[in-house]
């Protein structure tokens, strides 16, 4: 027997687009006439894609087309994906709340499901009426309940406010009482879904302290999150869900975010080339790009905190000049410069032969910058008595995005302009 | 070599009519009871009068009938005292429309939570009849007390007799017809939100179709033909037989009664099972 405890087969899900009216009863006629017939279901093949800004004259949608997955006990799976990508109708159909069109999910264990956490409470009951409510509502038994009530107060914290109505209750307290029942109920297989958007920092990082112990106890998590770095902590490995079809499994999970992360800021540059514009100065910068150490063309402009980015400014150097500056300068998304870099602060005297095609490169070191979105403007100048190039409007931009440290408490972004890793010894005194 | 391994679950978009999961909803009674009691904590909490409204509804309809059909109408009771005629008839009556338009936007109405997590929907209709039982053992109370009242203080004989035994028989009947007709409504406004206008009507049409405020002995021709169709008629009148010793005990009707009870719940049920995987994207 494998370890395997969920198995995605051929997954379709349809839906009908627009109002559920009038031709409601004209199309179940007609289905069911195709049906006695013996024949396929005539919407189905009418049925678009899941495009959400592309609109396309079917009624139908595919929600979810072809996905194809399977999970093995005791990992903790990420699910990435747009909104309306199908993330949550596929957590749907994990969970039982609806069905699938087409194709079948073979599941071994107990399902239980965070899609929102509180489901069922009442406000009018108390907390602990709440609880065996809720418990039961997410399928344990009374006795079950009472065995483990008392840890699930402790977890929550409300102790003192456990026979007052939920209604009395702050928002925080109602999540933390809700995700404690929830996270007691121990089936092998937990299905969460956003529930670290609410609740402070402390409890956000109980929630995810009791995910990993959950997976430690060799019991599986489907994870659905749009907080990349909690993604990055908790999961062995990521599906991406895009447009209803699924990518395949990727067990690098960095290199997955990051790529997700890429696929969606198509609007920014992560190249420049500019041509013949300054063919007339004494260095006509042409292109500015962006590579790694083996000076392959970074695709993307998203990238980890562990990548090294090359820098490439290439032109032709058409008159030298001992004053002749070629660099940058580094703004985060504040429009704050961070820095200026040029080729001769280290060497004031630099020579350069004149030579038609010339790169400039540099290197911004890897664990420098903090996570955050950055512009980078090329400046070309004659030490400060002329600028060659219009360093304004003239820019590339990048995204460094990723957790900074390896440790799993580390969830959201370190305020500050850089993050640099520094190294820490400790000696005895 | 893979069909070896024991799922314990499949999730597909096929389901036999009648893989009707009785077992998993034995496992979630819990449930069912704690709903029962939410019903009940959360419906009189903030009320000043609290659960005596349990005992207001009925005494004041009852009174509003004895002014407008004894009254005013001068309809017949069979010699029967008409307060508590009356009384008698509404208290049923109300059980049985109280179950079958609670239970009758199941889904609507728990479209939120049941969109969130999967436990068997049926629970949500059954802990409805069970939670208005409470409320029928309660106005059953109320009954006899008025029963008393009226014997004591205003000297009225009443001579109940050993079918009384068969009450919770009768019961159980107006249950299962209120559910099963209730869940069948549901399954269907899921899709068809006309209905639920339609069923708020039926119901009133109903009640005036059933013996609650005349007896059958005073309708004739092709209307008592009607109502002696009508499932409800035998229960109602063999209630009144009962508390009262006037007509007769009629065995046949109560087979009809049943009978047409159970086929409606097991249409129900079947109906109520298919559309419960779906609905989510119709509701």
């Amino acid at each position: 027997m494998s370890d395997t405890v969920i198995k995605v087969e051929n997954l379709y899900k349809q839906y009908r687009l627009g109002q559920v009216s009038t031709g409601t009863i004209a199309h179940d006629i007609n289905r069911w006439f195709y049906k006695v017939r013996g024949k396929e279901d005539p919407y189905e093949m009418v049925t678009g894609l899941n495009t959400r800004d592309i609109k396309d004259n079917s009624e139908y949608v595919w929600a979810l087309q072809n996905i194809n997955f399977e999970v093995k006990q005791g990992e903790v799976l990420g699910i990435i994906g747009k909104n309306g990508a199908g993330k949550s109708t596929l957590l749907k159909i994990l969970s039982k709340v609806t069905s699938p069109t087409r194709g079948e999910i073979k599941v071994k264990g107990r399902i239980a499901s965070l899609l929102e956490v509180g489901t069922g409470f009442h406000p009018e009951l108390t907390g602990r009426e709440n609880i065996f409510l809720n418990g039961a509502i997410l399928g344990m038994s009374k006795s079950e309940i009472r065995s483990k009530f008392d840890e699930i107060v402790a977890f929550s914290g409300v102790e003192k406010y456990i026979d007052t109505p939920v209604k009395r209750y702050s928002s925080g307290m109602y999540v933390r009482l809700a995700f404690a029942v929830a996270a007691h109920l121990e089936p092998e297989i937990l299905i969460v879904d956003e529930v670290l958007a609410v609740g402070d920092a402390e409890f956000q990082k109980k929630c995810l302290g009791k995910m990993k112990d959950v997976s430690n106890q060799g019991r599986t998590v489907l994870f659905v999150s749009h907080n990349m770095n909690a993604l990055e902590n908790l999961c062995d490995r990521i599906l991406q869900i895009n447009k209803g079809q699924s990518y395949p499994i990727q067990t690098d999970v960095r290199r997955t975010i990051q790529n997700y992360l890429f696929d969606d800021s198509t609007i920014q540059k992560h190249q420049l080339i500019l041509g013949e514009k300054y063919n007339n100065f004494e260095f006509a910068l042409k292109k500015i790009y962006l590579t790694d150490l083996q000076d392959n063309l970074l695709e993307g402009n998203c990238f980890s905190p562990f990548d090294d980015i090359k820098i490439n400014l290439e032109g032709d150097l058409n008159k030298f000049d001992n004053r002749l500056r070629i660099g940058f300068e580094l703004k985060d998304s504040n429009h704050q410069t961070l820095f200026f870099s040029f080729n001769r602060d280290i060497d004031e005297n630099l020579q350069i032969d004149e030579n038609k095609n010339i790169k400039f490169s540099t290197i911004i070191p890897k664990h420098m910058l903090n996570e955050g979105e950055y512009k980078l403007h090329p400046w070309i100048d004659l030490y400060h008595l002329s600028n060659i190039n219009d360093s304004e409007n003239e820019f590339i931009n990048f995204t460094i995005q990723g957790k900074i440290s390896n440790s799993h408490y580390y969830n959201k972004s370190r305020p500050g302009v850089i993050a640099p890793l520094l190294t820490w010894k400790q000696s005895k005194i | 070599m893979l069909d070896e391994e024991k799922w314990t679950e499949v999730i597909s978009a096929k389901r036999h009519l009648l893989d009707i999961n009785l077992k998993e909803l034995w496992r979630y009674r819990d449930l069912i009871i704690l709903f029962v009691s939410r019903d009940f904590i959360s419906t009189y909490k903030q009320t000043v009068l609290g659960p005596i409204w349990l005992f207001l509804q009925p005494l004041l309809t009852t009174l509003t009938f004895y002014i407008v059909f004894t009254q005013i109408a001068q309809i017949s009771t069979n010699n029967i005292d008409p307060i508590l005629f009356y009384l008698s008839g509404i208290t049923l009556w109300n059980y049985f429309s109280d179950c079958l338009n609670k239970t009758s936007n199941t889904f609507v109405s728990n479209a939120g939570i049941f969109g969130k997590v999967y436990f068997p929907r049926l629970t949500t209709p059954i802990s409805i009849v069970l939670s208005n039982l409470i409320k029928l053992g309660i106005q059953l109370v109320l009954l006899i007390a008025v029963a008393a009242y009226r014997v004591i203080f205003n000297g009225i004989t009443i001579e109940a007799n050993w079918t009384l035994l068969m009450l919770p028989l009768l019961i159980l009947i107006l249950a299962i017809m209120g559910l099963g007709l209730g869940i069948i409504f549901s399954s269907l406004t899921t899709k068809y939100r006309d209905l639920s206008f339609l069923l708020t009507f039926a119901v009133q049409l109903l009640m005036y179709a059933t013996p609650v405020i005349y007896p059958l002995n005073f309708t004739s021709g092709k209307l008592h033909l009607l109502i002696s169709y009508n499932p409800l008629t035998p229960i109602m009148e063999n209630f009144r037989f009962a508390l009262f010793n006037v007509g007769s005990f009629d065995l046949k009707g109560l087979v009809y009664a049943g009978a047409f009870s159970l086929i409606t719940l097991a249409f129900g049920i079947i109906l109520f099972n298919k559309v419960e995987k779906s609905f989510m994207d119709t509701v």
